[in-house]
Order: structure tokens, then sequence, then C-alpha cells
């Protein structure tokens, strides 16, 4: 599945109270492909995001899905959120959350139950079905967020800062997981990160945001070896290259408004 | 709090501590009834005694407990439970309508202040006129009188659940029904349970009111019966008998709502 972002742009308030979170905007993410989205805080990265997951409505432009045109959440797409202590329910079992992403599908209990199981066995939770997620570590409990977006079998899989709550080996461990995850399931992912190693780490292509007000700066192919490695891709000279790259677009000094 | 005061370890000082305002109390209810010559005022021994021979036989058959109590104890009860069952069908969904619809919201809320601030027992006269004496008048006065209260904590946990969870029940597509069924009711429980609780002593309340002016059968009837005949020994037996059940009413509601709210306590929400 192909995203299109055609001019998509956000102004929250009106009037002269009016504040551009993102000024017009277009991109596409090709199928299977991963793309990261970085910017310093106030780029509207997130904002960008949540549009394209049909959870917020653009203030102009739209974001078409294979050529349609989106109204709403799509089918076909699962977002993984930052919080993830407020995203799953904690009044239900991590098995019972994972079925919430598939009530709109209407599965048979064994087909249900076979997807639980793979997704569990991508994410490596399994034996932890019937536990609830206050009984989980922080790491686990983000496991378990993005099983539950496998659950549905998506092919895009939006991602808001999904690792900024967790400690730094959780987050290496979790992101060399979404890259098995995106070659077992097939699914075209966007990542939205304030990290700029992350975001030369995991891509495809990077997507630069500049604030004040929000916009995109540049994109920035990433042609480094796969399967990715957090020691061997992080000593290649054309990481750092990347990185450098990328860090000089998130750090430049903000530009004066006209 | 309690952290910061000691607490005694053993079962046996906790028990002390917990009772002994109570064993004092009973005592000097003991003193005073003997010392007095009223018959209003019974001894608290003769009035257990009086209980035992009330309430308790030595049949198995029968739990232990008297035909008496098998006339009148299951009557009050299941009045008691069949109000409040229609007060929180009705309360939770005429809140959770409130709690979703912000205009439904504004115009209902002035009727239901008012309703609120009703004294509960200021129904019985109207219960009265509308359904004459019986268990009818009783049903109406448990309901009608803890309905609102029900119905306006239901509202403000419907209708204040926190965003992220309802921004990923949009994202996973819910239908409306799961999505009230499993994720708005469920983080609203703790302010529902919250109405449930104090609702719950408000029936039973009504519950011995409505008997006692209302009707011809169950335990407050019998209380305001004995009452009127001078049995004054037999009164107060029947009036811990009523206390008994509310402690029991209330233990069980407690238990109830611990399982339920379990998770809350567990996530770090208690606070929420």
């Amino acid at each position: 599945m192909e995203i299109a972002v055609d001019g998509v742009s956000k102004t929250y308030g009106r009037g002269s109270a009016a504040n551009p979170a993102l000024t017009p905007t277009s991109f596409t993410i090709a199928q299977n492909e991963f793309v990261t989205i970085v910017g310093p805080s106030g780029c509207g990265k997130s904002t960008l995001l949540m549009m394209m997951a049909g959870l917020l409505g653009p203030t102009s432009g739209r974001v078409l899905l294979d050529n349609v045109a989106i109204d709403g959440p799509p089918r076909g797409v699962s977002v993984v959120f930052q919080d993830y202590g407020r995203s799953l329910f904690p009044w239900m079992t991590v098995e019972r959350n994972l079925a919430m992403a598939t009530v709109s599908q209407r599965l048979s209990r064994r087909e249900l139950a076979g997807r639980i199981e793979r997704a569990l066995r991508n994410v490596e939770l399994v034996g932890q079905e019937k536990r609830y997620p206050w009984q989980l570590s922080g790491g686990m409990q983000q496991r378990v967020a993005i099983a539950r977006a496998l659950v549905a079998e998506p092919r895009i899989m939006l991602m808001d800062e999904p690792f900024a709550a967790v400690d730094a080996q959780t987050r290496a461990g979790l992101e060399d997981l979404v890259l098995r995850i995106r070659d077992a399931y097939g699914v075209t992912v966007a990542l939205v990160t304030h990290d700029i190693d992350e975001s030369v780490y995991l891509a495809d292509r990077v997507l630069v945001l500049g604030a004040g007000p929000g916009r995109l700066l540049c994109e920035i192919a990433v042609p480094l070896p796969t399967p990715r490695s957090q020691i061997e891709t992080k000593r290649l000279p054309l990481f750092a290259d990347l990185r450098a790259e990328v860090f000089q677009l998130v750090m430049r000094p903000r530009e004066s408004p006209l | 709090m309690s952290d910061i005061i000691r607490r005694p370890t053993h079962l046996a000082a906790r028990a002390v501590e917990a009772l002994w305002v109570v064993a004092l109390l009973l005592g000097l209810w003991e003193l005073v009834g003997r010392r007095s010559h009223t018959v209003f005022f019974p001894p608290f021994s003769k009035v257990c005694s009086q209980f035992a021979d009330d309430w308790l036989t030595n049949r198995p058959s029968t739990l232990f407990l008297t035909d008496n109590f098998w006339d009148t104890v299951p009557i009050t009860l299941s009045r008691f439970a069949r109000g409040w069952a229609i007060a929180v069908v009705a309360g939770i969904g005429i809140g959770v309508v409130l709690g979703r619809s912000p205009i439904v919201r504004v115009m209902y809320s002035p009727i239901i202040r008012f309703f609120m601030s009703l004294p509960n027992a200021a129904l019985l006269p109207i219960a009265l006129q509308f359904f004459g004496l019986g268990g009818g008048m009783n049903l109406f006065l448990i309901a009608f009188g803890t309905v609102w209260l029900i119905a306006t904590n239901t509202a403000d946990g419907v209708g204040d659940v926190n965003d992220e969870w309802m921004r990923t029940a949009r994202s996973l597509r819910l239908p409306h029904r799961t999505l009230y069924a499993r994720v708005i009711l469920p983080a609203a429980s703790p302010h529902i349970f919250a109405g449930l609780r104090v609702s719950v002593g408000f029936a039973l309340i009504l519950m011995v009111v409505g008997e006692y002016y209302a009707t011809t059968a169950g335990l407050g009837h019998a209380v305001s019966r004995f009452q009127q005949t001078f049995r004054y020994t037999e009164m107060w037996s029947a009036f811990l008998l009523i206390a008994l059940i509310g402690i029991v009413v209330n233990m069980a509601f407690d238990a109830i709502e611990r399982r339920a709210l379990r998770w809350q306590r567990r996530a770090g929400l208690a606070e929420l």
C-alpha cells in the first residue's frame, strides 16, 4: 500500500490566534518502504503522523492510500503511540488488548488465536497472554502495543515516537525488532522520532522536518546495507556521513520569520 | 497518612484497636439500661437474648435462622435488591447518554440537580399517592431516590475518559457497541462505583423508611409494629438485625468493588 501526502497542512486556532503547526507538505511512501520522520520539537512531526492515521483532519490537502483519500482511520493502517501506558487498556489482559485490534474484522476464534500467537511470537512475548499490562515492564508494554498493531495484519504501520519512553538498551532491541517485523509482515512503516541516530539506522529514507513553522526541509535516501546491525551498521563511514547530514539539518538555527 | 502512624502488627492488637470504642459504647448501653427503669431502653444483654430468640434457632435445615427471619428478611432484601437494581440499570443508562452528549447534559442537568437536592424521604407521600401501600411503592422510593446519584457519577466518568484511550479506540476502528462496553464503561468504572457506593447507603435508608410507613411486611414494618405495640425489646432486636444487614451489604459491595477495580489500583491509576 502506498501513502501519498498531498499538500497537507495543519493550523490550530483561527484568525489572529492562528498557529500554523505544519505548512503544506507533500511526499509519498512506497509499498514496503521504511520512512522515518525526524525533526526538532515543534516541527509538527506528530501532527503529520496523526493526519496520516486519519485521527486528525488536515486544514488543507489530502492523505491518499493507493490513490484514495482517507476520511478517518482507514482499514489496513495500525498506529503505535508513544505513551503505551495510556494506549493499552489496563482493565484487559494482553490477549484481550490484542483482540481489540480485530473486532471490526469479525475473525473466527481460531483465526484470531493464530494471529495473536504469531504477533506475540514476533515481539517475543509468548506466554504473557493472560497477564495485565501493569504486570509488564515498559519495554514489554510497548511490545504488546506493537503486537496489537500486528494482529490487525496491517499493510501500513504508523509509529509515533514509539521508543521515547524506554531506556537505551531496550530501545536498541526494539529498533531491531521493528526492522524484523517489517520483513516478517511485509508492512510499510512510517516512524516519527526525535532521535537522529534512530532515524538513520531504521530508514530507507529520512524525511527531515524543520520548526517555526513546521515544514519538510528535505528527504535523504539511506542506502545502508541490510539487514542492519547495531554494531556493524553504525560503524560504517556512510552511517556517520548520513547522521552528520541529518544532524546539521535538525540542529540548524531557525530561520527568522519574514 | 496511615504510614506515619505506626500500626500494631498483631491481629489481636489490631482488633482491640478497632473495637475498643464499640465495646465501650455497648458497655455504657448495658450500664445505663440496667440502672434506668424505663421500658424504652432495655440493656444490651437483654436485646441480645431477644435477638437470639427472634432470629436464631438450632435447626440446620433453616440455616440456624427462625421462620420469623425467613418470613421477614427476604421480603425486605428483595425490595432493596430490586429497587436498587432498577436504579443501577437506569442510572448507568442515563449517565452514559448525559456523559457522551454535552447538549443533552446542558438540557437535563437542572432537572437532575432538582431531583438530587430533593431530600429522598420527601418522596414518601408522593410515592404513597401513586403506588399506595405495598411493594411497588417501596421499589419506586428506592429506585427514584438513588438513580440520579448513579446517573451523575456515571456521566462524570463517561465524559472524562482519558483522551489517549479514546484515540486508541478510534484508531482500532472499534464498533460503537464495543467502544461503549469494552472501553468507555470500564474506563468510567471508578466513577461509576463511587456513585454506586453512596447509593447503596441511600437505598438501605429508603428501604427501611418505606417499610416503616407503608407496608404490611418486612423488617422495617416489624420495627414500627413493635414500637407501636410497646414491645421495645423486640424493636431493638429487629433494629440490630437491620444494622447487621447494612454491614453485610456494605461488605459485599466492598468485595465486588475491590475485585472490579483491581486494575486501577495495580496500574497506579487510583488517583485518576
